[in-house]
Parts: structure tokens; C-alpha cells; sequence
């Protein structure tokens, strides 16, 4: 058990590197969310929508498909050079490839969110401060389940002629229990609701990742052995 | 340690289909300690899939590999820790430098002191000044020189090889001659397959060839290349 979450860590701090050295998805990610935060500010008429009716679909579209970026190139780059199949030689479990990256992928997303999150207070002029912790429960929750199961497609589709077509085709629809749910606890957190109104949400938001997590270790290794 | 004596690799009935094609057809065959077989095949004759099945990274429609005495299954990474494999591409990951990829790679295989055993294996590849570099920046030849070092960290039992020679220079396939004969008076063993048998010729101590997934020939090397070379044509021709 100890070797196979080494090996996770050893996978998720490679991709980690190997964007830090390239940066080409981290900007790529960033500019696109910027761009989405832009759009959506500017084509509100600013008479008939309050920014705050508006900025919980925003944020969660936002990195709705930030993650998109992020998660197509978990396994695009383990298909230069046939490095894919060096992690199927290694001696480790198939799970711990999944597993690293998941983590990856989630720290990769997590950064993402947390730059565009202050340009989402600037852009939508919402006062983010006293929502601070709620936001970063509710992103983490939601996030990690659209991950988790993008990650699985991530690999699936990988192999496929139109895998960049393919991988939102596949998720979009895993991903809306997620974003539901997330964007129900952000525009109460947002009216400064009472926490009893989020509770049931966001146990919602972590019942989804026990599942989903679950269930893609189990279905992983039939996803990347030939 | 090896759990059992007996062969080092013993492969029985392996065949692969991929849909209606039969990659490989009920290959047999048997390595003891110290012994490289050498797979001599024209493209397509399943060379490739053969290595990447006795590596575990793709399932046999049917038959069973063992190394060591060890089933070799995807769901057993243990089966697969001695072994190695230096395949047609590079393994190499272009974002990284040369030493990030091969820590990366030891750090998988559990390798004691990864961060000494990448350098030395670097240095030992003549790409000591170069260790900070991605390997694209790498030619070919030095590339392939580079995912031979990555295939040896971990000191594997079994040796799999597709295609070592291409792209190194003389001096280089020199020294992959040196290290590959060094093993194999270690107990190493080594599969090599090639559609350049002269190359691999000195070698072997087992040649076989394989023709549209069928093993077709398989002897101990003995005589001249020349001769073995004949009838392995005529073979593939008949």
C-alpha cells in the first residue's frame, strides 16, 4: 500500500513538473478562464441583473472548463513517446496511476481556481471574503468529483482519433450533478444564508466523490490494459 | 531474488488477436539465466507484440508468461518488476530534463538512492554535461541512449528489446553490445528482436524467427551468420 501511494505522488509531482517547466497548459487555462469571466461581465445589462444573480453560474462555468484544459492533457502527454506504456511496465498498481493523476489534475485545477478567483470578486464586484471558507469547501468537493471522473475519461478517450471532441462529450454530463450542486451552495453562501441551507448540498457534493472515486479506481485498470 | 530456478522466462501458447488479426499465433518459448534470444522478423511479423506481452503491458488473447517463476498479469505489479524494457519509443517525457525523467523513472521501480543511480546511469550514457536538457533536444540516436539507461535502473532479470540499434552510432551500439554481454554474464537475460539480425548476431545465444506471428524457427546460435541468414529467408519466402 505505502509503494503504491509513493508511486501516486511520484506520478502527480512528475505532471506537476513537467507543467511547471512548460507552463503551456497552466496559461492556456488561465487566459480561457479570464476570457470566460470577461464575456460573462460584459454581457450582463447591468439594469435588469444584479452581478450577484449572475456570478455563481459564472464562477462555476468558469472552472467548469478550466478543469476541461486541464484534464485533456492528463493523458496527451503520456501518449508522446509511448510513456503510457512505461507506466503499465512499471511495477505498480494500475490504481496508483489513477491516483496520481487525480492528485495532479486536482492541484492543477485547484491553482487555476484559486488565481481566477480574486478576477471573478474584481469582475463581478462580489465580496468574497466572509464566503472565503465555504467557497473553498464547496470547491473542493466539486471539483474533485468532476475531476475524479474526467480523469477516467481522460485515459478512455486518450487512444481515440478526436479525444479532445470526445473527453467533454463524455463528461458533460457527469459533471452536472457536481455543478449543480456547487452552484446551489454558492448562491447561498453568496446571500450569506444560513450554513443549515448548504449542509444537505454539500453532503450531496461529498456522497458524489466517495462514489465516483470509487468507482473509477475500480474501472481504471480495464481502461488502460489492452 | 528469483522464487524459483528453472527458466527465467517461459512463455506458453501466447497468441494475441487484435479483432480479426492474429498478431501471434502459440509462441513457445523458453529463456534460461545468461541466455539472449534474438527474434529475427520482417516488419509485421509481430515482433513488437510479442515484446509488449512479455513485458505484461498488453493481456494474451491466450497463453500465460512467467519470469521468474512469476505470472506476469497487469493486476500483479510485482510480475513485472524484473523486467525491462527498451521499446521503440523513447519513454521520454519532452517537459522534463533528462535527470527529472530518469528519477521519475527509478522513483517508480522503488531504486535505492534514485537521485545518484540517474546521474551515474547519465554519465554512463556520455550525457553527463547534459543532464538539465529536455530530450528534444536530444538527437535521435542520443534519445535512444537515453531510454536504454532508463530501461537499466533497476537492474531487471529480463531484458526486452525492440529495434536497440537504431540510431546509435557505431560507438554507441558498441558500448550496448559491451553492456548487454556484461549481463549477460551476470544471469541476466535479454530478448532482442530485430529485422537486422546482423547486427544483433554475436549477440545472441538463441536466434529465432518469427513470420506472421508464427514462430517458425528457433535454434541455438551456432555456424556462420551467413548461413543462418539463407535459411531464415528462405523461410520467410516460403
Amino acid at each position: 500500500m505505502r509503494d503504491a501511494i509513493v508511486a501516486a505522488f511520484a506520478i502527480a509531482g512528475k505532471d506537476l513538473r513537467a507543467e511547471l517547466r512548460s507552463r503551456t497548459a497552466l496559461v492556456s487555462a488561465l487566459v480561457f478562464a479570464a476570457l470566460i469571466l470577461v464575456v460573462f461581465s460584459f454581457s450582463r445589462d447591468p439594469a435588469r441583473l444584479a452581478p450577484a444573480d449572475l456570478a455563481p453560474s459564472a464562477l462555476w462555468i468558469t472552472f467548469a472548463f478550466a478543469a476541461m484544459t486541464a484534464l485533456n492533457r492528463a493523458f496527451s502527454v503520456e501518449r508522446e513517446h509511448a510513456a503510457l506504456d512505461a507506466l503499465l511496465l512499471a511495477p505498480i498498481p494500475r490504481e496508483s496511476i489513477y491516483l496520481g493523476k487525480l492528485l495532479g489534475n486536482l492541484a492543477f485545477v485547484f491553482a487555476i481556481e484559486a488565481v481566477t478567483l480574486p478576477l471573478f470578486a474584481v469582475f463581478f464586484n462580489a465580496r468574497i471574503g466572509a464566503s472565503l471558507g465555504g467557497l473553498a469547501l464547496t470547491s473542493v468537493l466539486a471539483t474533485t468529483g468532476f475531476v475524479a471522473v474526467g480523469t477516467v475519461f481522460s485515459a478512455m478517450t486518450v487512444r481515440t482519433r478526436f479525444a479532445e471532441l470526445m473527453l467533454p462529450v463524455l463528461l458533460l454530463p457527469f459533471m452536472i450533478p457536481p455543478l449543480i450542486g456547487a452552484v446551489q451552495v454558492t448562491v447561498r453562501l453568496f446571500a450569506d444564508r444560513p450554513l443549515s441551507e448548504v449542509v444537505g448540498w454539500l453532503r450531496l457534493l461529498a456522497v458524489y466523490d466517495v462514489v465516483f472515486v470509487t468507482l473509477s479506481l475500480v474501472v481504471f485498470p480495464s481502461v488502460v490494459d489492452e | 531474488m528469483r522464487p524459483s530456478e528453472g527458466p527465467l522466462l517461459v512463455a506458453a501458447g501466447l497468441s494475441r488477436s487484435f479483432g480479426p488479426l492474429q498478431a501471434l499465433r502459440g509462441v513457445d518459448l523458453s529463456l534460461a539465466e545468461g541466455e539472449t534470444l534474438v527474434v529475427y522478423g520482417p516488419n509485421g511479423a509481430g515482433k513488437s507484440t510479442l515484446l509488449r506481452l512479455l513485458a505484461g503491458i498488453m493481456r494474451p488473447t491466450a497463453g500465460e508468461i512467467r519470469v521468474g517463476g512469476r505470472l506476469v498479469r497487469p493486476g500483479d505489479p510485482a510480475s513485472r518488476r524484473g523486467i525491462g524494457l527498451v521499446s521503440h519509443h523513447s519513454f521520454l517525457y519532452d517537459d522534463l530534463s533528462l535527470l527529472d525523467n530518469l528519477l521519475f523513472a527509478a522513483r517508480l521501480y522503488g531504486v535505492r538512492d534514485a537521485a545518484s543511480v540517474a546521474s551515474r546511469a547519465l554519465e554512463e550514457a556520455g550525457l553527463g554535461a547534459r543532464v538539465h536538457e529536455s530530450p528534444r533536444s536530444l538527437s535521435r540516436g542520443l534519445q535512444q541512449r537515453v531510454s536504454i539507461a532508463r530501461a537499466l535502473l533497476h537492474d531487471p532479470l529480463l531484458l526486452l528489446l525492440d529495434e536497440p540499434f537504431t540510431g546509435l552510432d557505431g560507438a554507441s551500439a558498441g558500448r550496448l553490445r559491451a553492456s548487454l554481454a556484461r549481463r549477460a554474464g551476470e544471469g541476466r537475460a535479454a530478448v532482442l528482436v530485430t529485422h537486422q539480425l546482423a547486427e544483433a548476431w554475436e549477440l545472441a545465444t538463441r536466434v529465432a524467427v518469427l513470420s506472421a506471428g508464427r514462430w517458425v524457427l528457433e535454434e541455438p546460435r551456432a555456424g556462420a551468420y551467413a548461413a543462418f541468414a539463407a535459411r531464415a529467408e528462405a523461410l520467410l519466402h516460403a
